[in-house]
């Protein structure tokens, strides 16, 4: 085990696996002679150099296009595109071919691609560079998207992903890249399609991923000291496949589901996940499904609306309280600020 | 004198370190000039004066890691008062109060538990129509609604807590502990299974051993009833021929000294002849992630069979194309072994449809729980004489009740119907079983 | 001759709109240069050799000279530009460079301001600044009209401000503020004056090209003398909108002035690493559009440039400009710019607008070093008022975040906050039994 940032943890195994394959090469904008725009990539054009990090014109449909058809011969690109925003630019390449060509050709070629690139709001960048739309990727079969919230899942995940031999979409997170926690030293690539129990509890399931995944452990922990409430944290890790059992499986144990998500209400994943626990555990619930998501507004650069419009973690304990108590439970401290 | 404060040099910064200082206690710095390299959570950057005078002050020093808005230097301009302009507020990203120097970075989002600064929520689309109550009036949540199904509950008598008057399972704590168990609750006189403490006074609940049969019995049958949707149908034949052809059948056998047959042996060999012609329910669902289902074309039948080891399911395979009679052999044979030294792999793998018969314990009629892979079971009930109407009269005649459980996710209701419709015909038409070609 | 795009472009010039056959244009080749060295000797610094080379080159031969290109991309713009037939007084010259460096100052100095609150966490997003680009912008907004239209990409302070819009509404727009001219909804990279015509800010590479090209549609639609300008970086050029907008605006003969500023650097990737052909102008051949490169730290060579494209806009001919100059700072506030060399670095403060224009107006005595100051002064007081004006203006209420959803009012809009419930509890009616 070494502690490490997010961000560094994604440099490393970026590198391992540079090293391990020389099918694995590197392309985006940015990523070598300005180190990347989050210095994801920092050092490795000098290290590998510019055959195997390669620095695109901004061109996201040619270069994410270019990487499929290089995946469709064998190579393994992994992608950065610069904040998933600009995702939508190549969004006809991912969405028409990298999540197409495998069943569309009857199985003949594969494409073994990564695209990483990180979403999140927050940091007052305004309308079209705050979205969190994850979900186009994670609607379309054939695509696989994943999301870790901790250095070690980022690390599990992306081996993982590179050694897929699907198109697979690795969502990072601004808010993310700084955190710091345990990162084994073993290069075990984790599941795809599986989500984890972050934390074990009985009152409540709190369900999340990337940042809110992130945020609903925190919670959780917080409100175990603060409150003594046993609160069990699900981190999808993956949207699509989505591990609809873990769901189901915890909400028949806690009875009631609070669900957080970064993107908007309508349509969001919250929506699946909610519909999930309808079907699967019905007769278990004993409160309705709570979602957290985003204000459904383009977001605005002023931070006092930026802020207003994302969820935050008052925002999540609010959802909490008000499930738990729609289930019987009488808070001492919060319960009575809002009724 | 102005205060330096740890700039913002990233977009995504938090915190800065002092890489080094440019500058020291008593230089003159003009505007422009480099005074700190800070390192940020990107890169190292220099940081420029944007003001002239003299430092008199470094306050953070090199290798330190402070948050932005930190104060990390004071430079005398010459002037007495305080920051030129101070920020008309705070902005989020730099803490007023964040002085202190910190050598972990702060959370992304830090927890503070305090009461949420939101409150009530405003605009929420008003609900003109009370909320759906079920059918009963009764107005709880589906938990409730399962417990007291579970546990025979009159939830009239409970007075809902929750949102809107929701009956909550909170609600229904006394009325649980009253309530009868599924356990009888008379005292009765009981063999000790266990050896081992009580571990429950008021259950008298002794710990026995789950075998590790029992364990995969148990893991199979509920990964079977949660992950397969179940759907049931149950149907009536007449069993009158059939119980008279057996009686014949049996009292040829005698004389032979053959091995009698029966109802069982005979529902066996009508169910592999209904799959013949129903191929479809003779079928596996692989799962949500593969495009294929597997029909087989071997019909292999098992037969639950309850033995001291638990349930098991020996498999009879290509049980269309074997005999009643060595069907009843084949069975026969399985059911002891099962309840002797047990049952090899070999013969409890490859089914493709099972038969669970619990008629010889007079039970009418039950539903069964698929056996995966496979996509149906039958569960058979005993074979009972009747009041039936025939013509105008009433007359007593065999009866037998049957109830198919199909995968619905590979078999819809007609199908499963129509599977039924020939298993039924061939039992109302005994001869056919037995004259069949294998 | 058709493909000899260099020539048939100072063929185009020289005929349409310096009344010279091509006879004369021919002949006078090297004449030409000649004239322009003599008609602007005070001014000009270009080498008027470099350009006939290039005038005569073909494309074929450009492509081939395409590794070297770098350095001349970096260092000497090529200058496409052809004397103007009425040369300027003196007189006329000196207002208007005066008017230029007031301007110039207070682009610089608002940029200083609004970097050092970026750093000060004032001013939140991305924050990219004009350095380096203030001889740009007001060459190019200069020539507009006030009824022509301007889109431009998320580097747009200055023109925001050089479209008339008052410095105080850009930086309370900068610091989010109800009095920001977007109301603090865009911030820096997305400002926005109907009133003063400044279509907006975009933050995606490329995006306001289509959309310009529809204004000038509209414009077209509507039988109006007006004209869009449309400005992007170097990088934009590499985008499929790009093409895809030249294009149909070429197609349908639209109102529009495409102008790529080529501050050598996409962020940090240079225009040669990014570009197969790193003279952006001749990109405009293959759509049949009449292109030229101008020095971009020159307002006047600028001017005169956005002049030529302008007019030849209005006339229905869309026209690319390729405006050379230098990025004085990282791609954004926050960019430490560690790709450029040293060497790279010191050749950036020779190069640096604003004080060579400075300079320019002492030694040619236009003003006194004493009236350069002053200027500086009241520049500086303009920007720090700008910042006063900014942080006194109020936040928006958060009760306003809704207000902005659709321009039609719309059933069931959703104006929840998150962990808004979807439906408030509503007690159930008693049920008597």
């Amino acid at each position: 085990m070494t502690i490490k940032t997010y961000r560094q943890t994604l440099h490393d195994t970026l590198r391992a696996e540079m090293l391990r394959d020389e099918n694995v090469f590197l392309m985006g904008e940015e990523i070598g002679v300005f180190e990347g725009s989050y210095k994801i990539t920092a050092g490795l054009l000098a290290e590998f150099g510019d055959k195997r990090v390669k620095d695109t014109p901004i061109a996201e449909e040619g270069f994410t296009g270019a990487a499929i058809g290089a995946a469709m011969l064998g190579l393994r690109p992994v992608v950065e595109i610069m904040t998933i925003n600009f995702s939508l630019l190549a969004l006809d390449q991912i969405v028409n071919h990298a999540a197409k060509i495998y069943g569309m050709f009857g199985g003949q070629a594969k494409v073994p691609m990564v695209i990483r690139t990180p979403g999140g709001g927050g940091q007052q960048l305004g309308a079209t560079h705050s979205q969190n739309i994850e979900l186009y990727y994670a609607f379309v079969p054939g695509m696989k998207v994943v999301a870790p919230s901790t250095p070690a899942d980022a690390k599990a995940l992306l081996l993982a992903a590179i050694r897929d031999d699907d198109p697979v979409l690795f969502l990072e997170n601004l808010a993310l890249y700084n955190t710091k926690g345990d990162v084994p030293d073993d290069d075990t690539p984790a599941e795809i399609g599986k989500a984890k129990i972050s934390r074990e509890g009985h009152d409540l399931t709190l369900i999340g991923y990337s940042r809110m995944a992130y945020i609903a452990k925190n919670v959780a922990d917080a409100l175990s000291e603060s409150e003594g409430l046993d609160i069990e944290v699900i981190d999808l890790m993956s949207l699509r496949p989505l591990d609809r059992e873990t769901i189901v499986n915890s909400v028949k144990k806690t009875h009631a589901a609070v669900v957080l998500e970064d993107d908007w209400l309508t349509y969001g994943i919250g929506a699946e996940i909610a519909a999930t626990i309808s079907d699967g555990a019905f007769d278990y619930l004993d409160a309705p499904v709570r979602r957290v998501a985003m204000a459904e507004v383009p977001m605005p650069y002023s931070k006092v609306l930026e802020s207003a419009a994302m969820p935050t973690n008052d925002d999540v304990i609010n959802a909490i309280f008000q499930t738990l108590e729609a289930v019987g439970r009488r808070l001492k401290k919060v319960g009575q600020s809002h009724d | 004198m102005i205060e330096i404060k740890m700039p913002r040099l990233s977009d995504t910064m938090e915190e800065g370190a002092i890489a080094s200082w440019h500058k020291h206690p008593g230089d003159r710095i003009e505007i422009g000039d480099v005074l700190v390299e800070i390192e940020t959570d990107k890169a190292t950057m220099d940081y420029e004066a944007y003001e002239a005078g003299t430092l008199s002050e470094i306050l953070v020093s090199e290798g330190a890691t402070v948050t932005i808005g930190t104060p990390i230097a004071v430079l005398d301009n010459g002037k007495d008062s305080g920051p030129a302009s101070a920020p008309a507020s705070a902005p989020a990203s730099a803490p007023a109060s964040a002085s202190a120097v910190t050598t972990t970075p702060a959370p992304a989002s830090p927890v503070t538990v305090v009461a949420p600064a939101r409150a009530v929520p405003a605009p929420v689309n008003k609900v003109v129509e009370p909320q759906h109550s079920g059918s009963d009036g009764v107005f709880a949540s589906p938990l409730v609604r399962k417990l007291a199904r579970d546990h025979d509950l009159d939830l009239s008598r409970v007075r809902g807590t929750g949102p809107g008057g929701r009956i909550i399972r909170a609600d229904l704590s006394d009325l649980l502990a009253e309530a009868p168990t599924p356990a009888p609750s008379r005292a009765v006189t009981r063999p000790v299974i266990a050896t081992g403490p009580i571990v429950d006074e008021k259950r008298s609940s002794q710990e026995v051993v789950v075998t590790k049969a029992r364990r995969i019995i148990a893991r199979r049958l509920s990964e079977s009833a949660q992950s397969i949707p179940h759907f049931y149908v149950t149907a009536v034949a007449d069993a009158h021929v059939l119980m008279e052809m057996r009686t014949d059948l049996n009292k040829q056998a005698e004389a032979k000294g053959l091995t009698k047959i029966s109802v069982n042996d005979l529902i066996i060999r009508a169910s592999a002849l209904a799959l013949r012609e129903h191929p479809e329910v003779n079928a596996s669902y692989l799962g949500d992630d593969s495009s294929v289902m597997l029909v087989h074309n071997r019909i292999n039948i098992g037969v639950a069979v309850a033995s001291k080891h638990g349930l098991v399911v020996p498999v009879i395979v290509d049980a269309d194309v074997k005999t009643v009679a060595e069907l009843g052999v084949e069975a026969k044979f399985l059911a002891t072994q099962a309840s002797g030294k047990g049952l090899s792999i070999d013969q409890m793998s490859g089914g493709t449809f099972t038969i669970s018969n619990l008629g010889m314990f007079g039970v009418e009629e039950f539903t069964a729980i698929i056996n995966p892979p496979e996509g149906a079971i039958l569960a058979v009930g005993a074979t009972t004489r009747e009041p039936v109407v025939v013509g105008d009269e009433i007359v007593a005649r065999y009866r037998v009740r049957f109830t198919l459980s199909a995968d619905h996710r590979i078999i819809d209701g007609a199908l499963a119907a129509q599977f039924l419709r020939t298993l039924t015909s061939l039992i109302e038409h005994p001869w056919r079983i037995v004259a069949t070609e294998g | 001759m058709t493909s000899d795009f260099g020539s048939n472009l100072l063929y185009e010039l020289a005929t349409e709109r310096h009344d010279m056959t091509l006879k004369e244009f021919l002949m006078t080749d090297s004449a030409l240069s000649k004239t322009k060295v003599a008609a602007k000797k005070a001014v000009a610094k270009k080498a008027p050799a470099k350009k006939a080379v290039a005038a005569k080159s073909t494309v074929k031969k450009v492509v081939a000279k395409k590794a070297p290109a770098k350095k001349a991309v970096a260092a000497k713009p090529t200058v496409k530009e052809v004397t103007p037939k009425k040369v300027a007084t003196k007189k006329v010259d000196g207002d208007q460079l005066v008017s230029f460096y007031r301007d110039m100052m207070l682009i610089r100095r608002f940029e200083e301001r609004a970097a050092r609150a970026y750093t000060e966490a004032l001013i939140g997003g991305y924050c990219h600044l004009n350095l380096g680009e203030e001889a740009t912008v007001v060459g190019l907004m200069s020539a507009l009209r006030e009824t022509d239209y301007l889109f431009t990409n998320y580097r747009e302070h200055g023109y925001a401000i050089m479209r008339g819009i008052d410095p105080n509404r850009a930086m309370a727009e900068l610091y989010g503020r109800v009095d920001g001219v977007s109301k603090g909804w865009g911030g820096s990279m997305h400002m926005f004056d109907m009133t003063h015509r400044l279509l907006g800010g975009y933050g995606i590479v490329g995006g306001q090209l289509p959309l310009a090209t529809g204004a000038a549609l509209a414009i077209q639609y509507r039988g109006l003398d007006e004209v869009v300008m449309c400005t992007m970086g170097d990088g934009t050029a590499n985008i499929g909108a790009f093409h895809e907008s030249l294009n149909i605006a070429a197609l349908w003969n639209l109102p529009v002035v495409f102008v790529v500023i080529n501050n050598g650097l996409g962020m940090g990737t240079t225009v040669a690493k990014a570009s197969a052909e790193p003279e952006i102008y001749k990109r405009a051949s293959a759509y049949a559009m009449t292109a030229e490169r101008v020095d971009g730290l020159d307002p006047m060579s600028v001017l005169h440039a956005a002049q030529r494209a302008i007019a030849s806009a209005r006339t229905g001919k869309p026209y690319l400009l390729e405006v050379v100059c230098e990025r004085l700072r990282g791609h954004s506030v926050v960019d430490p710019a560690k790709y450029r060399s040293p060497e790279d670095v010191a050749q950036l403060a020779k190069a640096d607008p604003v004080p060579n224009l400075a300079a320019r107006l002492i030694r040619d005595k236009i003003l006194t070093a004493a009236e350069v100051h002053q200027i500086d002064e009241e520049q500086t007081a303009r920007a720090d008022a700008a910042d006063a004006f900014a942080q006194a203006s109020a936040q928006p209420d958060v009760s306003t975040l809704f207000d902005y959803n659709y321009a039609t009012p719309v059933a069931n809009d959703s104006r929840r906050l998150p962990g808004d419930p979807l439906f408030a509890v509503v007690a159930r009616p008693e049920v008597s039994r």
